[in-house]
Order: structure tokens, then sequence, then C-alpha cells
């Protein structure tokens, strides 16, 4: 028996909803009488059924907090970006090579998150850039209001951009809202070409696709017409960018964009 | 897992619509689930099973109403089905990325008393 789920001590059940320690409708006297009696009682069980027609969002609660954060990031003119892929695509090695790339252009701090450790906040924070990291235990994905709570304990007046590195996970942090201004999904050349066909909810929330590892394309066999065709199919809306974090091929490019796009934003 | 924590919101946000409307017990929970909001319809009624004890919605019935996506063209001014993930107008052959429907993670209704 295992300590946790409390199997080692069950306790009252119920077999068609009825417990197994019911009221007999009989009693037996010392000397042996048996009387039975009933348990009617007279009034009906039967109360009338309602339907309440509500259609409200079930993810309200996270929206309300995700609107409050795209609130404030609008305000003072920050640029927020959610950065989303499967473990190992290289999110925070391309976050290291945008801080350094950004330096003197654009002030950035990060929200990271992850189960446990802190040792992508410790990498990122070789970059001199204030970083913060969520450990979310069990959770696999980061909520609106974990990055409220982050959000409190960055200088935000002295930032032009706020960099969210999410789980490492393909599924569940599309359905969360942070209240981002740009969705940035990775899909590194050493994943094969077919996963926005396996993770079309995730791909379709994309702002931006990066491809990473470019420069590991030919040793992975990356059929790089086939991404893109996939890549097209399920975020037709997307920018595309390539680029290879190691080499720096494509990251100028991908600067420059973050550049303009925080330029643009003006401040209220 | 995250349909674990929708859930909860989902389970919390009925109880607290019962409780308003001055009921006491849930008999029929029913949710609206579009294709593309990446919850697995699977996953959310596990969900439901695990998470329901002790919540006014224990006995209740659980029902998922799948809503499939569905695109917008702007240039026919029209829905088109995004079958096999195909984000194409059928009428002009031009692909959208604008979605009309698909991404629904809705409470629908509730049967209380």
């Amino acid at each position: 028996m295992c300590q946790e789920c409390g199997c080692s001590k069950p306790g009252p059940y119920t077999i068609d909803g009825r417990p197994i320690e019911s009221h007999p409708d009989y009693h037996t006297h010392a000397d042996g009488k048996v009387h039975a009696h009933a348990h009617d009682h007279d009034h009906s069980h039967a109360h009338p059924h309602r339907v309440l027609q509500l259609n409200s969002a079930i993810m309200g609660g996270n929206d309300r907090v995700a609107e409050q954060n795209r609130g404030a990031f609008k305000a003072l003119g920050l640029l927020a970006l959610n950065v989303l892929s499967s473990p190992g695509s290289g999110k925070t090695t391309l976050l290291t090579k945008t801080l350094n790339e950004l330096k003197g252009r654009l002030r950035t701090g990060v929200i990271v998150g992850d189960l446990a450790t802190d040792n992508d906040a410790a990498r990122l924070r070789t970059t001199g850039a204030p970083v913060l990291q969520i450990a979310t235990g069990t959770l696999c994905h980061l909520e609106a209001g974990m990055v409220a709570e982050a959000l409190k304990k960055l200088e935000l007046r002295q930032l032009d951009l706020v960099i969210i590195e999410n789980v490492g996970n393909l599924v569940c942090p599309a359905s969360f809202d942070l209240g981002e201004s740009l969705r940035v999904v990775l899909h590194s050349v050493t994943e094969g070409e077919d996963k926005p066909l396996k993770y079309p909810p995730m791909f379709h929330s994309a702002d931006v696709v990066i491809v990473t590892k470019t420069d590991m394309a030919v040793a992975a066999g990356f059929d790089r017409e086939l991404a893109l065709t996939n890549i097209r199919k399920t975020a037709p809306h997307a920018r595309i960018l390539e680029l290879s974090a190691k080499t720096g091929d494509g990251i100028k490019a991908w600067c420059d964009l973050l550049v303009s796009l925080q330029a643009g934003l003006a401040k209220t | 897992m995250h349909e674990f924590s929708i859930m909860q919101s989902t389970l919390d946000l009925a109880e607290h619509q019962t409780r308003m409307a001055g009921a006491t017990q849930i008999h029929r929970l029913k949710v609206r689930i579009g294709s593309l909001s990446g919850v697995v319809p699977d996953a959310l009624q596990f969900a439901f099973v695990a998470l329901k004890e002790k919540t006014l919605a224990a006995g209740a019935a659980f029902e998922i109403e799948s809503v499939p996506a569905a695109g917008w063209c702007e240039d026919c001014a029209a829905d088109f089905p995004v079958e096999g993930l195909v984000y194409e107008c059928p009428l002009c052959r031009q692909p959208s990325g604008q979605l009309r429907r698909g991404k629904e993670m809705e409470l629908a209704s509730l049967e209380i008393s």
C-alpha cells in the first residue's frame, strides 16, 4: 500500500449511491422478536430542475489577468514576448544570444518558467539582464497570474522588452494567454518537419515561428521546404524566421524585428 | 495535462453560478470545446471524474459539445471549414489564418436544483 493516496485507510464507500452501513428497516429485540418499520416520510424529494444558459469563458479568470498584463505593457510602451517550444528546441540559447545582441538597443527583462531548477535563469543572467525564474512545481504551463506576480519584481519602467520563456511544452501553454504582444513559437530542425501538423493549436496561435538550429539542418536531414509548408498550413498568418543561435546566422534579422516592433509601440 | 486546471476553473465557475442562482446541486454540466482550443476531450472527461467529488457537481452528468474550427475569408466575406488543417478559402483558394470558430472553451449550461 502506498502512503500518498490514502488507499491504506479506505473510507466509507457506496454502491449505486447508497452507503453500505445503511440503517436496516427492521430491528431485533433481545427476546428474538423482529419488528419491521418503514422508512417513508411524507414529503417529496422531487425538486424542480432548472437550466442555466451561461456560455461563460472557462478561462475568464486567466484572461482577465492577461488583459491587465497587456494593459500594463501597453501603457509603458513595452514589447512582451511569450516564447514557446518543446523542451530542447533552443529557447534559452536563442534568448541568451538575443539578450547579448540587444545590448544598447533594447533594455530587456526576462521571466522564465520551468517545473524545477533555476538553471535557465542562471544561464540567462550571464548576459547581465534582470531574470526571474518561476518554478511551476508540477504545472505544465505558465498562467497569467504567475506572470503578473513576477512583473511586480521587475523594474518595468526601466525596460523596453519583456521576454517570457514558457515551460517547454507544445500542448498546454497554447491555451493560456499571458498578455503578451507577440507569441513566438520555436521549431528546431532536429525535431523533423511535422511538429506543426502534430501540434496545430500551438502553431496556429503563433505570431512568429522561428526555425532554430539551422546549422544542424544537413546533419539532421531536415527537409526545409516541407517544414515551411507545414508551418504555413497551420499558421498562414505567422511571420517565419530561420536562424542559428550557435553561428549567429539570422540573429540580426530577429533582433531588428524586435527593435522595430518596440519602436512602433506608442507610450500612452 | 492542463485539462486539470481547466476543469478546476470550470467547476469553480459552475459552483459559483449555481450558488448565485440559489441552487445546491448540479445535475448536468455542459461545456463547449473548440477543435483548436488545445483541450483534449478525453483528458477533460477524466479530469471531471477526478475533481467532481466534494463539489456541487459530484452527481452531475458531464457533456462536451465539440466545435469544429471555421476560418473567415475577408475577400469572399464567407466562413469556411478548416478541414485537415488547411486554412484555405475553398472559393478563392487564398490562405487565411483568421478564425471564426474553434478556440472555444466555454461553460455552456448547467442543469441545477
